[in-house]
């Protein structure tokens, strides 16, 4: 019964004992045991100690956007190990590679790495990082309990791990995409590329994709309708401000790369003609439609890195920020702008010099409100009294490295320029100075900044400071090199030169990415040694770093309920004028909370999500059925739950009150 | 000091939190209108790949040789209907009159899936003709368009025998109501979309 090949296509698709790379790849059979050991390690560990049932109850489960921001940073980071391997391994290939020696690394299998470190830094390490970020941060700003929509959140956190978790089973199961991280067409059509991988990239974009979305969506709506009696717009905090614009901005691009995925789907799987190259297709229209994703894309990103470094040089200069309102309409202008550039990315494919021009301008515009953010940084610091933390640290990295990585996209903005730098590792150079310039620093110093309110002790400073030495040397030997080769002509994606005298510009970048590993490592380490030094980083007032926005104003970290009463503003920086004005912390008159209640539907929902998506890359069209039946099914049973919420009774609140009350009473004895 | 804090906070200690629980009112209209707006850029990416592939016959049939105009026609006036009578459901709702709220809901339904019946009839007759979505450029824009709106469709008519259901079994309580009124912006979004549909694809794909 079991050779009939009909009957085992039916079953398993076009998944087979071959489509498994370990026993043909000693990379990936090495990486695969690593994952499998580590992975039973960890699973020890957690029956062993008992924490499946913590795990459930208190994390997988939970509709607390602080654990849900929690989780996504923890996806986020376990992400970038993965991102970052690849990245070393590109890296070590390209510094080898030349005349005779071929390298390690196969053309194809150098190919899917390339793609997969594209996908996943911007889809799994600098969303999550910005999502968890402003999951975190967010209500606490705006003296709110929760999000607007919990479940949803819980949700849109389980669907972007399952779009991870899919694109971790292609490396293992199958291929990925060899097609680069955006998967232009005609080469990611079906005649092109016919193997699995680009169904991967499909599926786990579409997966996350929805978990974004809903995200964005719910952001938007907590920070309109859920901000404290008081505070007005310009009231609000500016990271506040910079999530409101990203998360705006999510809604109304992610939709358009949903839409294109679909059309790019239908090509491969339903052999429609969009993309084709015959019977009326058109693929610059796919160029064209990914870009308008594309573009505001990187200002989704790099929005709350904004927000990051104002709230940052505001709190460690001991001064209100320099220039709110003009920071504001920035963001808000950054916002607008972002959708009118996105033909700057293909400049070389024939639109015409006005329709270049026109939109060479726009993109050199967006460096005028860019600038004057820069500049308001720069005079808050102007006669403050800086202290030079790790947040701090990050934050005039991210001012002098940022600022070189935005001269040279005003370079890239002038069509003719392009037209000789255009898919040169110049390029290459210049979106990661402003990536890893700009978000990721960005969102490290929040990471530190922050990390006190979420834990209740502050993050090991050597290791903060080796880490952001090791990031920040390391970048520019990684990054400068590749300038000077873009401008030779040297053009991305490369596994093998020919001309051996661009070899030691390749080893100085393969230095810097060694760096960079110390970077990372020491980051690692400064969660590590900060939680053995745990008591003696402690932070008991809550407010660390003499903070000035609401969410200094409450324990660290703080109680599920945020605040025992909501907090009421009547200034900009209302923690600083609560302070300010002698606020009185209330001990007394607490009341029962209303709070969501915890649900493993989200969970669940994602899971079958996963299950699906793996169905359709390996056409197992019986489980694609069976999956779709039980997510449709499984979201209508979810609506028919209508207990949702209970409420936190007062004698609970008053214990928790006056066990901080009796910490800060201790403080100032 | 800003203006507003000038009068009483000078003498006065000023209020810093509420004593008493804070309701701030509920986000689902909200929400679910920016999810309709995100929804609304899907079709608006649809509507411009028809317009940029929606002449690209490939040596195929073109717009005229395939619709038929009665047929859009009647199926346009199902879904029109079926907005009214949602309407007149909602005014059953906020009388709080359950069975005439079942009774409207169940004839915008039957409307629905009338609308749904007669596109795949369309659909039926155009494929066995040979005007399949593999045929050309043209043909894959029409059906991605119309068939996405028809999925929405078929989705309202689940989710509103879903709130059937519901409301069967609870009554017409906040919870409820709050749902037929995000299902009714939904199935109105729809006639909206189909208007655009109509007008873009069948009206000027056969006349323009």
């Amino acid at each position: 019964m079991f050779s009939n090949p009909d009957l085992l296509h039916f079953i398993f698709g076009r998944l087979s004992i071959d489509s498994i790379p370990m026993f043909h790849e000693p990379i990936v059979a090495v990486t695969f045991a690593a994952v499998v050991l580590g992975g039973l390690v960890v699973m020890g560990a957690l029956t062993y100690f008992r924490l499946w049932g913590y795990l459930w109850n208190e994390w997988v489960t939970s509709i607390d956007h602080k654990k849900i921001g929690i989780m996504y940073i923890i996806l986020a980071i376990v992400m970038l190990l993965r991102g970052f391997a690849d990245a070393l391994m590109m890296r070590a290939q390209q510094a080898v590679a030349f005349g005779d020696v071929a390298g390690y690394l196969p053309p194809d299998h150098y190919d899917q790495i390339f793609t997969a470190h594209g996908v996943i830094m911007i889809f799994f390490v600098a969303m999550p990082l910005v999502t968890g970020l402003m999951n975190f941060v967010v209500p606490l700003q705006i003296g709110a309990r929760d999000v607007a929509f919990p479940f949803l959140n819980n949700f849109s956190f389980w669907m972007t791990t399952c779009g991870a978790v899919l694109i971790m089973v292609s490396l293992f199961v199958g291929e990925f995409a060899k097609t680069g991280w955006l998967a232009y067409p005609p080469l990611s059509d079906i005649v092109y590329s016919p193997g699995v991988g680009v169904d991967y990239y499909i599926w786990a974009l579409q997966i996350a994709g929805v978990g974004t979305l809903l995200s964005g969506v719910n952001l938007i709506v907590t920070i309109v309708k859920m901000r404290a009696p008081g505070m007005s717009m310009m009231k609000m905090p500016v990271f506040t401000w910079t999530s409101l614009c990203t998360n705006i901005l999510i809604v109304a691009a992610f939709p358009v790369l949903t839409a294109v995925l679909v059309l790019l789907g239908l090509d491969r799987y339903a052999g429609t003609n969009f993309f084709t190259n015959d019977l009326g297709g058109n693929a610059m229209m796919y160029i064209n439609l990914i870009w308008i994703w594309g573009h505001p894309e990187v200002y989704i990103l790099i929005l709350p890195a904004f927000g990051v470094f104002s709230e940052v040089v505001s709190t460690f200069c001991r001064k209100r920020l320099f220039g709110y309102n003009s920071m504001v309409y920035a963001t808000v202008v950054i916002t607008i702008l972002s959708y009118i550039v996105w033909l700057h990315h293909f400049f070389t494919m024939g639109s015409g010099a006005s329709v270049n021009a026109f939109f060479g301008i726009t993109t050199m515009i967006i460096s005028i409100p860019t600038g004057a953010k820069v500049f308001n940084w720069l005079f808050t610091m102007y006669k403050g009294r800086i202290s030079f933390d790790v947040p701090m640290l990050w934050t005039i990295g991210f001012m002098l490295t940022f600022v070189i990585g935005g001269m040279t996209g005003v370079m890239l903005a002038v069509p003719p320029a392009d037209f000789v730098l255009h898919n040169s590792l110049f390029l290459i150079a210049h979106f990661h100075n402003v990536i890893i310039g700009g978000v990721v620093f960005g969102m490290f110093a929040g990471i530190v900044y922050w990390f006190p309110k979420a834990f209740g002790f502050k993050l090991d400073e050597f290791w903060g400071k080796m880490s952001f030495w090791l990031w920040t040397i390391g970048f520019y030997f990684a990054f400068m090199p590749l300038y000077v080769l873009g401008l030779m002509g040297v053009t991305r994606r490369m596994s093998h030169f020919d001309d051996p005298s661009l070899q030691i510009w390749f080893v100085i970048a393969a230095f810097g990415a060694v760096l960079i590993a110390g970077g990372i490592g020491s980051f690692i380490m400064s969660i590590v040694v900060a939680v053995i030094k745990r008591d003696k980083l402690r932070d008991e007032t809550g407010d660390p770093w003499g903070g000035r926005t609401l969410e200094w104003s409450t324990s660290s970290p703080p109680p599920a309920y945020n605040f025992a009463f909501t907090p009421v503003i009547h200034e900009l920086d209302a923690w600083a004028d609560m302070k300010k004005r002698g606020y009185v912390r209330p001990t007394s008159g607490f009341i029962d909370i209303h709070m969501p209640k915890n649900t493993g539907a989200g969970f669940i929902l994602a899971a079958i999500s996963l299950v699906l998506g793996f169905a359709l890359v390996w056409h197992i069209w019986w489980l694609v059925a069976v999956s779709f039946i039980l997510l449709v099914g499984g979201a209508i049973a979810h609506t028919f739950n209508y207990d949702r919420d209970y409420h936190i009774p007062a004698s609970e609140v008053v214990a928790t009150e006056d066990e901080r009350t009796a910490l800060l009473a201790k403080q100032q004895a | 000091m800003t203006m507003a804090n000038n009068t009483a906070s000078q003498t006065e200690a000023p209020v810093f939190y509420l004593k008493e629980e804070h309701h701030p009112e509920t986000g689902t209209m909200l929400g679910f209108w920016i999810y309709l707006m995100s929804d609304c850029l899907i079709f608006a990416i649809l509507f411009a790949t028809h317009g940029v592939l929606g002449r690209n016959y490939a040596a195929g049939p073109s717009p005229a040789d395939l619709f038929d105009l009665k047929l859009v026609a009647i199926n346009t006036s199902m879904l029109l209907f079926s907005s009214i009578t949602y309407g007149f459901a909602m005014l059953q709702m906020e009388k709080g009159k359950i069975a005439g709220t079942q009774l409207w809901l169940a004839i915008t339904g039957l409307f629905g899936i009338a609308f749904v019946g007669l596109e795949l009839y369309e659909f039926h007759h155009l494929w066995h003709i040979g005007a399949t979505p593999m045929r050309s450029g043209f043909l894959s824009a029409f059906y991605t368009l119309v068939a996405t709106h028809g999925l929405h469709v078929t989705f309202g008519i689940i989710w509103l025998v879903t709130l059937m259901v519901q409301v069967s079994k609870r009554g017409l309580i906040p919870e409820n109501k709050r749902r037929l009124m995000c299902l009714s912006m939904f199935w109105h979004f729809l006639d909206v979309v189909w208007i655009g549909v109509f007008s873009v694809v069948y009206l000027l794909g056969v006349l323009g």
